[in-house]
């Protein structure tokens, strides 16, 4: 009976232990991944950037993702995160509604990680509709041509020209445009 | 990548440690009794639930411009697509998806919206029933 207890203890030692060590590597691993860029978040604009470092909200990932990709808190200004947190039963002609605890959540973690450097005064609903987009969008980069494809359908389908447009990455590196 | 997998693998240690734990917190079956249990509160003269009639108010226009099929497809076994964004919708029959129908505030969750969005107003319990009763029946 004592053996067999003192051969559970040490097992379980041995296991956390193993746990440990492995948790510790991946860790460095995203450290190191992500430590450059992590620095130029801090003195740059996060707009359109990767998510870098940032603590990604479970609840926003999961109840925003349905419809169409969880667009990243970077893309708009705190106050238009409010304004459409605080309409989702008429959120663009669907019903998106949350339960107050869920929205509460998502509110925070939008508003704490919008979009740094806003310029202008305004607070729109739409991402698509800032003239930050529409410049980032111009026909010399978008022609009118690529819009209609039906693969695109909407400017709101980041997801069809950036591939990586759900981990709120817009590089230039990852856009694919469909044919 | 490389973290998300030591949490899952650590969750899987502490799960398998205390007990079994289901996969999902109810069957398709208890969701069913669930909503009749609801429709024989809302309803005195409530009998039974009614796969064809689910079938026609699943694919038929009540008002708005979409009918559940609209998104979900007339097959709801079939992958589906939303109406105005595009996004894939993966099947809404549990024959297809075993998620389906087995999380009680998620199911309660959609029906909400998508009733508002399709009827404007919210789904009964006889309606509902009668969806489940027709899903149920749609084979891969
Ligand atoms: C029930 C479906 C649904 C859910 C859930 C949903 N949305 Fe939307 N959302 C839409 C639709 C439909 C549009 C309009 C898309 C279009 O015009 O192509 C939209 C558009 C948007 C836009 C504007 C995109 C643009 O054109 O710039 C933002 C921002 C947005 N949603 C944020 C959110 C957030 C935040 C959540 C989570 C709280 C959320 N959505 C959950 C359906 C949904
Ligand atoms: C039809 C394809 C298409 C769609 C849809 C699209 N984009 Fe773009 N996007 C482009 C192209 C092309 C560029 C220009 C790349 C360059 O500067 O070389 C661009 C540039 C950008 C940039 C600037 C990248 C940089 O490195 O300067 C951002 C940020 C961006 N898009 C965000 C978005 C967001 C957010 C959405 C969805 C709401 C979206 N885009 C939808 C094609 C698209
Ligand atoms: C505009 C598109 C759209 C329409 C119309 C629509 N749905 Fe949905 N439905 C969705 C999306 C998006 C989801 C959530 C995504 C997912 O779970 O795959 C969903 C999920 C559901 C779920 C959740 C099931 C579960 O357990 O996961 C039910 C139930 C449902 N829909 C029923 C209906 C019914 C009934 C109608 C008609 C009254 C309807 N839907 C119409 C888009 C739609």
């Amino acid at each position: 009976m004592f053996k067999y207890q003192k051969f559970l203890q040490r097992g379980l030692v041995v296991g956390l232990l193993a746990v440990g060590v492995a948790m510790s590597a991946a860790q460095a691993d995203d450290d190191e991944e992500y430590g450059e860029r992590q620095s130029s978040k801090m003195i740059g604009e996060n707009r359109g950037r990767d998510m870098y470092g940032v603590q990604m909200n479970a609840k926003f990932k999961a109840e925003c993702s349905n419809c169409h990709i969880a667009y990243t808190p970077n893309l708009l200004p705190a106050e238009s995160w409010r304004k459409i947190m605080s309409g989702l039963d008429k959120h663009f002609g669907s019903d998106a509604s949350l339960t107050d605890a869920e929205n509460k959540e998502i509110t925070a973690f939008l508003v704490s990680n919008a979009s740094n450097r806003w310029k202008a005064p305004t607070s729109p609903l739409r991402i698509t509709e800032t003239s930050w987009f529409k410049q980032k969008h111009n026909s010399r980069e978008v022609s009118p041509a690529v819009w209609k494809n039906p693969k695109v359908k909407s400017p709101s389908n980041c997801g069809a020209c950036h591939t990586r447009a759900d981990k709120g990455d817009f590089n230039e590196d990852d856009i694919r445009m469909p044919r | 990548m490389l973290r998300k997998f030591h949490l899952a693998t650590l969750a899987i240690l502490a799960v398998g440690g205390l007990s079994a734990l289901p996969a999902w917190s109810q069957t398709v079956n208890e969701t069913m009794a669930a909503i009749k249990s609801d429709a024989k509160q809302d309803n005195p003269s409530f009998t039974e639930f009614s796969a064809a009639r689910g079938e026609s108010f699943f694919k038929t226009k009540h008002g708005s411009e979409w009918s559940c099929s609209t998104c979900h497809t007339d097959n709801p076994a079939a992958l589906g697509k939303h109406a105005k964004t595009s996004k894939d919708i993966q099947p809404l029959a549990p024959a297809a998806n075993a998620e389906r129908f087995t999380d009680e505030a998620k199911v309660a969750k959609w029906f909400k919206r998508n009733c508002k969005d399709v009827l404007d107003r919210v789904c009964t319990p006889q309606e509902k029933g009668d969806v489940l009763a027709y899903l149920v029946t749609v084979r891969k």
